[in-house]
């Protein structure tokens, strides 16, 4: 029987891929997209699998608001790095340090 | 109301030459500044000669309230009577013909109008100081003329041993003023008064109280005499405390005659003159003022007898008279020492105005073993210069007349005699070696200036002079040779830069030289500098015959009326004194002007003779015993160590390291591991930001 707690593992397992995925990339600033992306769905998971446990709906409900302000933020998120490679001509995330102070 | 023009019109002259804009010249501050010494002069004689016809009362002049503090109040007040009168035409007279003078003197300056500034408000703070009615107002004039000092000895402060000068005085005065604030605490804590007169009028009754001070009793008026009469040996240059005085020949000649000579270093006797009912309570006081007069006097006339700067001589030479001026007030002749304040300011003013005529014609060359001969070139700087010279020795006869000096001196000595005690024959002892030496300096100076044959051709200034002459025509060189006079004059050291002919000291070798001029002619001074001589020479010659009846005389109770002691039984005692008492003096004098005419115009080997007998001798007076030497080892080397141990290790290395300097390295280094967390990368922004969200979480689940 699948039981509540297996979902949260899951969901831990992909909220720290994502997190890791954000602070060991060095590579693409892409990838920090889709880390968030996979954090954003880790927390969905969750928001889904207590939902269905709590007989509550109000949290696949908000699961469904995440999706929303994902897909918005993937879009707006793209759009930015495509300007920001028409200007710097890289979007490898070392050379992204221009918020120094 | 005359007194109030003649203490704020030198003030105001002072401000208006000062303050004013550098367009209008040097005649219009000029002209003030003088015009309003010559009125102050004018207003002061009637003041002296009402005194003098014995139809004058003392009275006070109201100017201003000043302090209303509790108990203490006092107020700027000037206070006319027969001492302070002396003191007026004295300060206003030699001032006005000073001022008169510096035209000719300092015409070649550019900064004439400061010059003539600095001296009026000299002018208004000397005024202030004898006017005063209160001792807080004394003080103000009291510091006033020390700014001025220091200001004038300064005034040609790119010269540096100059400012080292004008600092000297002004810290060595500091001393004495030390001792004068004292006084006046003393005073007001005893007396509950700053008052002049109710402080004279309380003082007998003080007289056997005692004071607790440090842990022990001591007498009252003792320590406040003693206290005040420290303030009297600073600005009087009193040993111990003389040592800016001959310091102070760096500032220009004029300011020699007027403060160093004739009025400023006079403050601490006029000091002591206005205050004598006080000392008069205090033996002791006045038995060491007394000592320190005769030492003085002596001290100084044996300095002055090797100096060979002409205008150091004369600084000496005041020393030593001020040195008789003190034992005369401390033997309680207070009339005979205002008297011999005044001939000496007429006569000593006239001796230093003269030097300055000397250095005027021989391109500012000071040292004596350079002229000789300037007899026939500069005949009335010479007769002017001999009358002064009659006038300190103190030529005359006894009973009968003679110049300035002889009246004044011959009365402070049978005073010092007369007053019978143990120090008073001390100090009549040491004036009578002083008076020696007096004559033998003052005449060494004529002799070597005037007399013999030329030596100028191996001064520096001279030889400026003709190279100049002869470079670039004869009209402009009196400027150009003037700016190197400035550049070069360092004859405050002792170790002078010329190849010096040393008269005296290594034998004179002037002989091999042509006749010594250089193919140099000095002029004779212009009439603006020629004519306070010749009316200085008046006072010098007559000042002493008459005046001396109202001064030391029958006529000494009426003309001072109580403005300071008048001790009966001394003056009969004066009277009493034995033939040879009179005679002495001018048996020295005559001694001292042979001795001086053998030896630098006789006999020129003689004193090289003498000086290679005494040798030691000779160099420890010739340094001055060794005071500045003396107070180097104990005094200054020791604040400089002091101030170095202050500023690197106290300062620095303690204040500094953990206070300012210790917070900012902090800021520093601690800025910059801030720094580093300021990476710019997007993922470590991440990562502090969720360490944050994970403490803050934790931290409200925890609490």
């Amino acid at each position: 029987m699948i039981g509540v707690e297996h979902y949260v593992v899951v969901s831990s397992i992909l909220f720290v891929l994502g997190v890791l995925g954000i602070f060991l990339n060095r590579k693409n600033i892409i990838v920090i997209l889709m880390a968030i992306e996979l954090i954003l769905l880790a927390v969905n998971i969750n928001l889904v699998a207590f939902s269905a446990f709590l007989h509550d709906l109000t949290g696949q409900i908000f699961a469904m608001f995440v999706l929303t302000v994902a897909a918005g933020e993937a879009a707006v998120g793209l759009a930015i790095l495509v300007i920001y490679f028409r200007g710097r001509g890289t979007i490898a995330v070392d050379d992204v340090n221009r918020m120094k102070g | 109301m005359s007194i109030l023009f003649i203490v704020f019109l030198p003030l105001l002259a002072s401000i208006l030459a000062g303050f004013a804009n550098k367009s209008l010249g040097f005649v219009v501050p000029k002209v003030l500044t003088t015009g309003a010494l010559f009125i102050a002069c004018i207003l002061s004689w009637p003041i002296f000669i009402s005194f003098l016809g014995g139809n004058a009362e003392a009275h006070v002049v109201p100017v201003l309230k000043w302090v209303a503090s509790g108990t203490m109040t006092f107020d700027w007040a000037l206070r006319v009577d027969a001492l302070t009168a002396v003191m007026l035409v004295v300060i206003t007279s030699v001032s006005a013909l000073v001022h008169l003078y510096s035209w000719g003197y300092m015409s070649d300056e550019p900064d004439q109008p400061r010059f003539f500034a600095y001296l009026s408000l000299f002018t208004f703070a000397m005024l202030m100081l004898v006017t005063a009615d209160n001792l807080v107002q004394m003080f103000f004039g009291w510091e006033g003329v020390g700014l001025a000092s220091y200001l004038l000895i300064g005034f040609w402060f790119r010269k540096p041993s100059a400012g080292a000068a004008a600092i000297k005085a002004f810290v060595v005065n500091r001393v004495g003023d030390l001792g004068f604030m004292l006084g006046i605490f003393a005073t007001y804590l005893v007396f509950g008064t700053v008052s002049i007169p109710e402080i004279l009028h309380a003082a007998p009754s003080m007289a056997g109280s005692t004071i607790g001070f440090l842990g022990h009793r001591f007498d009252t008026m003792t320590v406040i005499c003693l206290l005040l009469f420290v303030g009297a040996m600073g600005k009087s240059a009193q040993l111990g405390l003389h040592t800016w005085l001959p310091d102070a020949m760096e500032g220009p000649t004029p300011v020699s005659a007027l403060i160093h000579a004739a009025t400023m270093v006079t403050a601490g006797v006029f000091m002591v003159c206005r205050l004598s009912p006080m000392f008069e309570q205090s033996a002791t006081a006045m038995h060491f003022i007394t000592f320190i007069g005769a030492a003085t006097c002596f001290f100084a006339a044996t300095v002055g007898c090797t100096q060979w700067d002409i205008k150091r001589v004369i600084a000496y030479s005041t020393c030593s008279q001020l040195g008789y001026m003190f034992f005369a007030a401390g033997s309680g002749a207070y009339g005979a020492a205002m008297f011999h304040l005044f001939t000496h300011a007429f006569f000593k003013a006239l001796l230093f105005l003269g030097a300055g005529s000397v250095i005027h014609a021989m391109h500012h060359e000071q040292d004596m073993r350079f002229y000789g001969g300037l007899r026939k070139k500069i005949p009335i700087t010479f007769w002017t210069m001999t009358a002064g010279t009659l006038a300190i020795t103190g030529v005359g006869i006894a009973g009968v007349a003679g110049f300035a000096g002889f009246h004044s001196k011959d009365a402070i000595l049978e005073a010092a005699f007369a007053s019978g005690s143990s120090v008073g024959t001390f100090a009549f002892w040491m004036g009578i070696f002083a008076a020696l030496m007096t004559s033998f300096y003052s005449w060494r100076l004529v002799f070597l200036t005037f007399f013999g044959k030329p030596r100028w051709i191996q001064s520096e200034h001279i030889q400026h002079a003709v190279h100049d002459a002869h470079g670039h025509g004869h009209d402009d060189h009196a400027h150009d040779a003037h700016d190197d006079a400035h550049a070069h004059d360092d004859h405050a050291h002792d170790d002078h830069a010329h190849a010096a002919p040393d008269i005296g000291s290594s034998g004179p070798d002037y002989a091999d030289h042509g006749d010594g001029t250089g193919g140099y002619h000095p002029h004779e001074s212009p009439l603006v500098m020629l004519l306070p001589l010749l009316i200085l020479s008046l006072g010098a010659v007559f000042a002493g015959f008459v005046f001396e009846h109202y001064f030391v005389s029958e006529g000494e109770g009426a003309f001072w009326k109580g403005s300071l002691v008048f001790p009966e039984h001394l003056l009969h005692a004066m009277h009493g004194v034995p033939l040879w008492v009179k005679w002495a003096p001018f048996t020295v004098m005559a001694i001292g002007f042979v001795t001086a005419w053998y030896g630098y115009i006789r006999n020129l080997d003689f004193p090289k003779a003498v000086v290679a007998q005494i040798g030691p001798v000779y160099t420890f007076v010739y340094r001055k015993w060794m005071f500045d030497e003396l107070y180097d080892r104990i005094f200054v080397k020791p604040a400089f160590w002091l101030g170095q141990v202050f500023w690197k290790v106290l300062d620095i290395g303690i204040i500094d390291r953990f206070g300012p300097d210790g917070a900012a390295a902090v800021v520093a280094r601690g800025s910059t591991y801030a720094q580093k967390v300021q990476s710019g990368y997007l993922y470590s922004y991440a990562l502090v930001m969720l360490l944050g969200l994970v403490g803050a979480i934790s931290w409200v689940i925890a609490g």
